[in-house]
């Protein structure tokens, strides 16, 4: 499998508080990676340094085997990588199809069969394609930012903490997008508080706390390991 | 279903420009008739002016998003820039008409830099942030105008800066006395250059809401890390905005500069920057048809009640309250909604 993503040394400050140490991981192209840890610990950090919002003082970041740590974050959407951001960040004013159509922003062209693709993997936004995103519910609005996502034809999709606040037959839904997107051979980094659905999805897990990652494996070994059995799945 | 909504809001733009020219051939046609108030007359340009101060600052406070408090900042730089062009150009450009476009297009073009260049420390900043470095803005502008001293003769332009005295060859004249302004305009604005800044301004900003750049000014007032999650440039297009509303706000300047007999840098003060802001809320953020609206009807009500003379504030405090309600209540929002394009809660 090829190496999609590198990240390779990051440090990231706020101000004084150093939020990430010495980050490094990898994706590969096919692959589901998340990334667990508590609240706080640096996850949206990282998400964020990758999509060019935040500034790492060292290090190297390389997508498609090209740096793009010094790129400005509208860039690096056009290079192929989407994120979804923590906290269901729609467009509340725009209709739901207005809010897929700037999903396509970078691109010009084939927005009409990118909207077929997203309406096909969430039929729920179809039925509310003229309704004012604001008035949608948190599930919807969660398939909405995933759907936004994809409208740019993404090689990399980073979704935080896509189950946040839902109800639990939502994050069931949320999972089995994010499964079907895999099995459509979509890349994707999963930020996760939720560490056994994530572990459930992925191919490999990181986990990071306090701003370090302490633990890599693959999914299934993260799953049955002692130290995460005892800090993140109650037991 | 996509394109009926394209279509309703084209209309109201439509609309807008229908208002705009039958409003100007009344007035022209009136102005010419006995009956016609000289005050009303003389408020003409003014007008104009503030209409399209109204309309550019609704630019970055009701489309962008942005609460700007030195919006009068951007029309005193093209008001200054305009009228000693024009002064500068008395002999070379004799067509009065010709004077006032290179004017208007030379306050826009000040206008447009100095936006430029404080975009960049203000547009890193959010909300209240913004608000109190426009504020200043502002406030630096008006002073470093009443220090500026410009003179005129046959080798060019001169300028100094805190010192009044300037030499100039023979024939040579002062235009600009720092605090005393520039007194003796030749007064060469027109109602008709007022009414075609006016459509231009228009016209500059319906295709400038309706484009690509435009929906990335509304994603990013809508919600700034969605906007950025899907690839809008941010920097980029919200100095698009503002650059765009402080040239306008300049053309403006040099408009309502020209149709005066003399200007002073303390007229475009704090209190101008909020008057129009005022004329924006009142018309509605983001309805440039409301702009109109207010920004005409606020500039006239306080001259035609000069009759009343001691209870002129009061009236005019009265209407303010009166409109204020008027576009909160949701029945009248409902009426107005039904008679005019475009009421207050749409865009544009
Ligand atoms: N804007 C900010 N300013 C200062 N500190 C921040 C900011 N955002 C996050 N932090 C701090 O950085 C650390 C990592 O935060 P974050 O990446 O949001 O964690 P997570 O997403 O894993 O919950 C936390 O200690 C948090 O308090
Ligand atoms: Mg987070």
């Amino acid at each position: 499998m090829e190496e999609i993503l590198s990240v390779q040394g990051v440090n990231v400050y706020y101000g004084a508080i150093h939020a990430i140490k010495d980050v490094s991981l990898t994706v590969n192209e096919g692959e589901i990676v998340t990334l667990i840890g508590a609240n706080g610990a640096g996850k949206s950090t990282t998400l964020q340094t990758i999509s060019g919002l935040l500034r790492s003082k060292t290090g190297d970041i390389r997508f498609c085997g090209q740096s793009i740590v010094h790129l400005p974050s509208h860039k690096i959407v056009e290079r192929g990588i989407a994120q979804v951001p923590e906290g269901r960040r729609i467009f509340l004013q725009m209709t739901v199809q207005e809010n897929l159509e700037m999903g396509a922003f970078t691109r010009s062209g084939g927005v009409e069969k990118d909207l077929e693709r997203v309406y096909a993997l969430f039929p729920r936004l179809l039925e509310r394609k003229k309704q004012i995103a604001g008035t949608l519910s948190g599930g919807e609005q969660q398939m909405l930012a995933m759907g936004r996502a994809l409208m740019s034809h993404p090689k990399l999709m980073m979704l935080d903490e896509p189950s946040m606040g839902l109800a639990p037959i939502l994050v069931e839904q949320v999972f089995s997008i994010i499964r079907q997107l895999h099995d459509e051979g979509t890349t994707i980094l999963l930020v996760e508080q939720n560490a056994q659905m994530a572990l459930s999805v992925a191919d490999r897990a990181y986990v990071m706390e306090t701003g370090k990652i302490t633990l890599q494996g693959t999914g299934a070994e993260l799953a049955q390991s002692d130290q995460v059995k005892k800090a993140y799945l109650g037991g | 279903m996509n394109r009926l909504k394209l279509d309703r809001s084209l209309r109201r733009d439509y609309l807008t420009y229908a208002f705009v020219i039958v409003a100007y051939v009344i007035l022209q046609v009136f102005s010419g008739t006995k009956g016609f108030s000289p005050t009303l007359r003389g408020q003409l340009v003014p007008i104009c002016a503030y209409v399209v101060m109204a309309m550019s600052l609704n630019l970055t406070v009701g489309i962008l998003g942005e609460l700007s408090l030195g919006h009068a900042g951007f029309m005193s730089v093209g008001a200054f820039s305009g009228a000693i062009a024009a002064a500068a150009l008395q002999n070379a450009v004799p067509s009065p008409g010709l004077r006032l476009a290179i004017a208007l297009v030379i306050g826009a073009i000040f206008a447009g830099i100095v936006g430029t260049v404080i975009s960049v420390p203000v547009l890193r900043l959010n909300g209240d942030y913004l608000a109190i470095v426009t504020l200043a803005f502002g406030q630096i502008i008006k002073s470093l105008i009443e220090n500026l001293y410009v003179g005129v003769d046959a080798a060019g332009l001169h300028f100094s800066f805190l010192k009044p005295h300037i030499t100039l060859a023979q024939g040579g004249r002062m235009i600009l006395n720092g605090p005393m302004g520039i007194p003796n305009i030749g007064k060469i604005s027109t109602f008709l250059a007022g009414f075609i800044l006016i459509m231009l301004t228009l016209f500059i900003i319906f295709n400038l809401v309706r484009s690509r750049a435009g929906r990335a000014i509304m994603a990013l007032r809508d919600n700034r890390i969605a906007a950025e999650s899907v690839g809008i440039n941010v920097t980029k297009y919200k100095m698009m905005a503002f650059v765009t509303s402080a040239a306008l706000a300049g053309a403006a300047g040099a408009l309502f500069a020209l149709g005066q007999n003399t200007i002073v840098a303390a007229k475009f003060d704090f209190n101008t920057s909020i008057l129009i802001l005022v004329f924006v809320v009142l018309g509605g953020l983001g309805n440039m048809f409301g702009s109109i609206i207010a920004a005409a009807a606020l500039t006239i009500l306080p001259e035609a009640l000069r009759g009343f003379a001691d209870y002129r504030m009061l009236i005019y405090a009265v209407v303010l309250i009166l409109v204020m309600l008027g576009t909160n209540s949701p029945q009248l929002k409902g009426l107005l909604k039904k008679l005019v394009p475009g009421k207050k809660g749409e865009e544009v």
